[in-house]
């Protein structure tokens, strides 16, 4: 099954996903901010990387672009997790090369029908 | 059952076939019976030594350590207004569990000699008739008649959290 | 598939209530003049996630609220708005309302719910909403073409660089399957030959027809996510069969979703309680929980482990005794006194917390009640990591807060006095812990208006306390203020001026086994000091003889001991004595009249003396000997018993036995009441 990175400054949103996706059968892995994301992407290998945009020390936008350069993650999937009203992060997203976004506040079904989506 | 300078843990002297609700651990004060609720007899010791507590009535002989609680101790003769007897070695303290208004406190009472344990039905406690001013009416639950015997029994949440030992004053 | 979400509310209620604690500290640096741009982003940051985690988990209320606080934040944040003074505090009242909503969502409680509303209204004036909302309504209104067709016909071209953002055109074209049934033809135009083809492109485009009653809206969803990347043309279908009857196309007509509204409780409102006292301490109450870092529990075993081994050798000993061993004995009684004590100072570690915890209330109280009372004033805090007891930090918390506010309230003065008396116009509190001979000290000092000796002194002889004669020192007139029904403020003022609060303070203090008193010099400033023993379990004691019984005397009250000479003794009046030491008149208590025993002789010079402090006096106590010094374990009386004058505990000794230890502030009270009676009599 595929392994899953979730990067999200907020542990009990870290934890609902990380559950949420345990328990189809994914393997979960958590990362705190930005940069322990990058760090984690870089010394393992992920199918598909969720994170949140606000956080300290690196924010999503710049971990997307991070992971980007990374020829490992050329093409890997990754989503953002944004809020209704941050349309401009969207745009910046997908320009920084993010895949997609879910949107806050989301449930484990949609999030689960997401991820399937994207996985295929 | 005889009693030793050491500690009797009660539990292991009921009889097995009745249940613990309706015993009464008895003792002599003054040659009469007393009986108290069995299931409040924490421990029975021998006479040991007490530190005086400053300022209390003469009844309350001071307290004492019991595994690192201190635990007050009452000569119930004196707080029945009895002669007061010289203690020997088969003087006893009944540990007691004493439930009060919002809290349960651990004491010791001073009596003669322990009895024995009895089993005294609900039905056949009698009210008990006035005794006059020493013993309070309200300390004592009833009486009862088991074996030809009359037996006192108190009300021992009545009888420790009164007078001086009421700590509400 | 439910998942259970509460499982994560623990955890998103403790985050949440540090992210308000992180909101707050911030605010209050913002205020101080710091707008640097990564404290603002950081109070946007905790605003945002509790915003998240409370929409996703459901706390509708707190989402409602914190999405207009987030927005204000954000135009703070990019710099669409300056920072205020007004939108600070603003800002600090909305991290109540949240942490209101918070603490009723955890202890299944009541908040202010107006409150709430008002701090609402004010933000979203603020943001320049005149409305108040109190729905959050999501529109998404959807037109949909009423489709005459049977199906679409999409013209999919992707970019060449779509792939590069990690999206899959097949799983796009996968997806458009769960709409109807699809007939896909790919468009290989564009390919170049394999020499020049850059894999990661994508130079094909597709021509996709979809027989479906959808609405293309629901076509343009599935592709959202590349919107940006592709030229997508959706035409509906051109029908090629004649069906005969057209089914009727379902229109999803506009699609609103409206977020729940805010729970209108049918209740009356309770105030926000003790606004004037923001506790803040957790519900953990008498049987709360500790975090102890590992390493301390590690050492605990350590420690166990050797007293293990010391305590097996010596019952190895014991077994085999030999009286050559004697020495050998002694050395590993020794060993065990080592390891117990060391054991004993690890174990009451593990209680000991920084106290920072008690002093970290103090900014926003500060901060509040100077702008309430118009004062200037810069709070000061150091020796923050000074540690004690949980307990005891608990119970100080209150007397803390209300010595502070005495300062703020009566000490400090106005910008506008202060100027001119000469002093800058900020006032100076501050706030400092440090350890001493076993106790924790904490010193409150302002640079205020100091105590007014004059007015004290009036109002204690107005109130009866002292009568007009009296002289006395300094000492004793500060002293005073802790008396109760002593209070020299001229309004009540809501905050400290009622008069029960400085002798309930002392009281508690001293129920822990403390002490407080002041200095003060007029036009300066007052020092409050706080004396707190580390731990209420043990404590150093003096032991003392008085006829058969022995007493404990805390090490902490003793000032010294000495052989009464005769001359120095002096009856007044008849009962009360004094005895002179040095230059001072000092009650001599004899401690076999208050307990009521028989000492070895009535004849104070046959005897020792040993002088104690207690509630701002000294006595003298009258023993018969002086035994050893020891630590001693503290142990209730009440529990079983009850509490008894002049004796604030008891300890079991060495040989098992129970010893009462002495309540000296108690014994002084005890002493001065009775030279007071005295004095009544012969007046």
């Amino acid at each position: 099954m595929a392994t899953i990175l979730t990067v999200d400054d907020s542990t009990s949103m870290r934890q609902m996903v990380s559950f949420t996706l345990k328990q189809s059968g994914f393997d979960v892995v958590e990362a705190a901010d930005g940069s322990e994301g990058l760090h984690k992407a870089q010394s393992n290998r992920f199918n598909l990387i969720i994170t949140d945009v606000n956080m300290p020390k690196m924010d999503g936008i710049t971990l997307v672009k991070e992971l980007r350069a990374l020829p490992a993650y050329k093409f890997t999937p990754i989503l953002l997790l944004t809020t209704e009203a941050g349309i401009e992060k969207k745009k910046e997203g997908k320009e920084a090369g993010a895949t997609g976004w879910l949107v806050k506040p989301f449930n484990p079904d949609q999030l689960l029908s997401t991820i399937k989506k994207v996985l295929g | 059952m005889t009693t030793t300078a050491q500690s009797v843990d009660v539990q292991a002297n009921y009889s097995e076939n009745t249940d613990l609700e309706n015993q009464y651990l008895t003792f002599i004060l003054s040659n009469e019976e007393y009986g108290v609720d069995i299931l409040r007899v924490q421990e029975i010791r021998g006479w040991e030594s007490v530190t005086t507590v400053p300022n209390a009535p003469d009844y309350i002989k001071g307290v004492i350590n019991i595994r690192g609680t201190i635990v007050p101790i009452v000569d119930l003769r004196m707080r029945f207004g009895m002669e007061q007897l010289e203690y020997g070695p088969i003087t006893v303290v009944i540990v007691l569990k004493v439930i009060g208004e919002n809290r349960e406190r651990v004491m010791g009472i001073v009596v003669d000699t322990v009895s024995d344990t009895y089993d005294v039905p609900e039905d056949s406690i009698k009210p008990a008739p006035d005794f006059g001013e020493k013993i309070e009416v309200n300390f004592v639950k009833g009486l009862a008649t088991i074996n030809e015997k009359m037996l006192i029994l108190l009300d021992i949440d009545q009888l420790l959290n009164s007078g001086e030992l009421n700590i509400l004053d | 598939m439910g998942i259970d979400l509460s499982q994560f509310h623990e955890t998103f209620l403790e985050e949440s209530f540090e992210g308000l604690d992180v909101m707050e500290s911030s605010l209050l640096n913002l205020d101080a003049g710091d707008s640097d741009s990564e404290t603002v982003n950081t109070i946007f940051r905790s605003a945002h996630s509790i915003k998240g985690g409370s929409a996703t988990f459901g706390f509708d209320n707190v989402a409602t609220f914190t999405h207009v606080l987030e927005t204000l934040l954000d135009e703070v944040r990019s710099g669409d708005r300056d920072v205020t003074q007004g939108i600070v505090n603003a800002l600090l009242e909305s991290v109540d309302c949240v942490r209101s909503m918070l603490e009723a969502q955890r202890d299944s409680g009541d908040y202010d719910e107006a409150q709430v509303k008002s701090v609402q209204n004010r933000l979203e004036a603020i943001l320049g909403n005149a409305e108040s909302n109190n729905e959050v309504t999501e529109a998404v209104v959807v037109v949909e073409e009423k489709n005459s067709s049977n199906g679409w016909l999409i013209d999919f071209k992707p970019h060449l660089n779509m792939i590069q953002t990690g999206n899959d055109p097949v799983r796009i074209i996968r997806e458009l399957e769960s709409l109807g049934v699809i007939g896909v033809k790919a468009n290989l135009e564009k390919l170049p030959d394999l020499d020049v083809m850059n894999a990661e492109d994508c130079y094909l485009s597709w021509e996709i027809e979809l027989y479906s009653d959808v609405g293309e809206s629901a076509i343009r969803e599935i592709f959202e996510w590349v919107e940006d990347e592709c030229d997508l043309v959706i035409k509906p279908l051109q029908t090629e069969v004649a069906t005969g009857e057209e089914k009727p196309v379902d229109t999803p007509a506009v699609k609103i979703e409206i977020k729940p509204e805010v729970d209108v409780l049918n209740k009356t409102d309770e105030p926000v309680a003790n606004k004037a006292t923001p506790t803040r301490t957790k519900a953990t109450g008498e049987g709360g929980s500790i975090r102890v870092g590992i390493d301390k529990v590690d050492e605990l075993i350590n420690l166990v482990g050797e007293l293990v081994i010391t305590q097996s050798m010596l019952g190895e000993m014991g077994q085999n005794f030999e009286p050559s061993n004697i020495e050998k004995m002694m050395d590993g009684l020794s060993q065990l006194e080592r390891h117990t004590r060391e054991l004993q100072e690890s174990v009451m570690r593990i209680r000991m917390l920084p106290i920072s915890f008690a002093f970290n209330r103090f900014p926003r109280l500060v901060h509040d009640l100077s702008s309430k009372l118009g004062k200037k004033i810069e709070l000061k805090l150091s020796g923050e990591s000074t540690e004690l007891d949980k307990t005891v930090m608990e119970k100080i918390g209150d007397p803390l807060v209300h010595l502070v506010r005495n300062s703020l309230d009566h000490g400090l003065e106005t910008p506008d006095i202060r100027k001119a008396a000469g002093k800058p116009e900020t006032g100076v509190l501050h706030l400092n812990a440090y350890h001493k001979g076993g106790n924790i000290i904490i010193e409150i000092t302002d640079d205020g208006a100091g105590l007014d000796k004059e007015k004290i002194r009036a109002k204690a002889i107005s109130n009866g306390l002292i009568s007009e004669s009296e002289v006395l020192t300094d000492e004793k007139i500060y002293d005073l203020i802790f008396q109760p029904g002593f209070s020299t403020a001229e309004a009540v003022s809501d905050l400290s001026g009622r008069g029960v609060g400085m002798d309930v303070v002392r009281r508690n203090i001293r129920e822990l086994g403390g002490a407080v008193d002041i200095v003060s010099a007029e036009g300066k400033g007052s020092t409050i000091t706080i004396r707190l023993p580390l731990t209420l379990a043990i404590m150093d004691g003096q032991l003392v003889r008085v006829g058969k019984e022995t007493y404990i005397i805390p090490i902490v009250s003793i000032i010294e001991s000495l052989q009464a000479k005769k001359e120095n003794i002096n009856k007044i009046i008849d009962h009360a004595e004094v005895y002179k030491l040095r230059d001072e008149y000092i009650n001599i208590v004899r401690l076999y009249e208050t307990f009521d025993l028989v000492p070895d002789s009535t004849s104070v010079n046959n005897g020792l003396l040993v002088m104690v402090e207690g509630e701002g006096s000294k006595i003298g106590l009258f023993v018969d000997e002086l035994l050893g010094q020891q630590q001693v374990v503290i142990k209730s009386l009440e529990t079983n018993y009850r509490r008894i004058e002049g004796v604030s505990g008891a300890t079991i000794l060495g040989d098992g036995t129970v010893a009462m230890i002495l309540d000296v502030p108690g014994l002084v009270v005890i002493s001065r009441a009775k030279t007071n009676v005295n004095e009544d009599k012969v007046a």
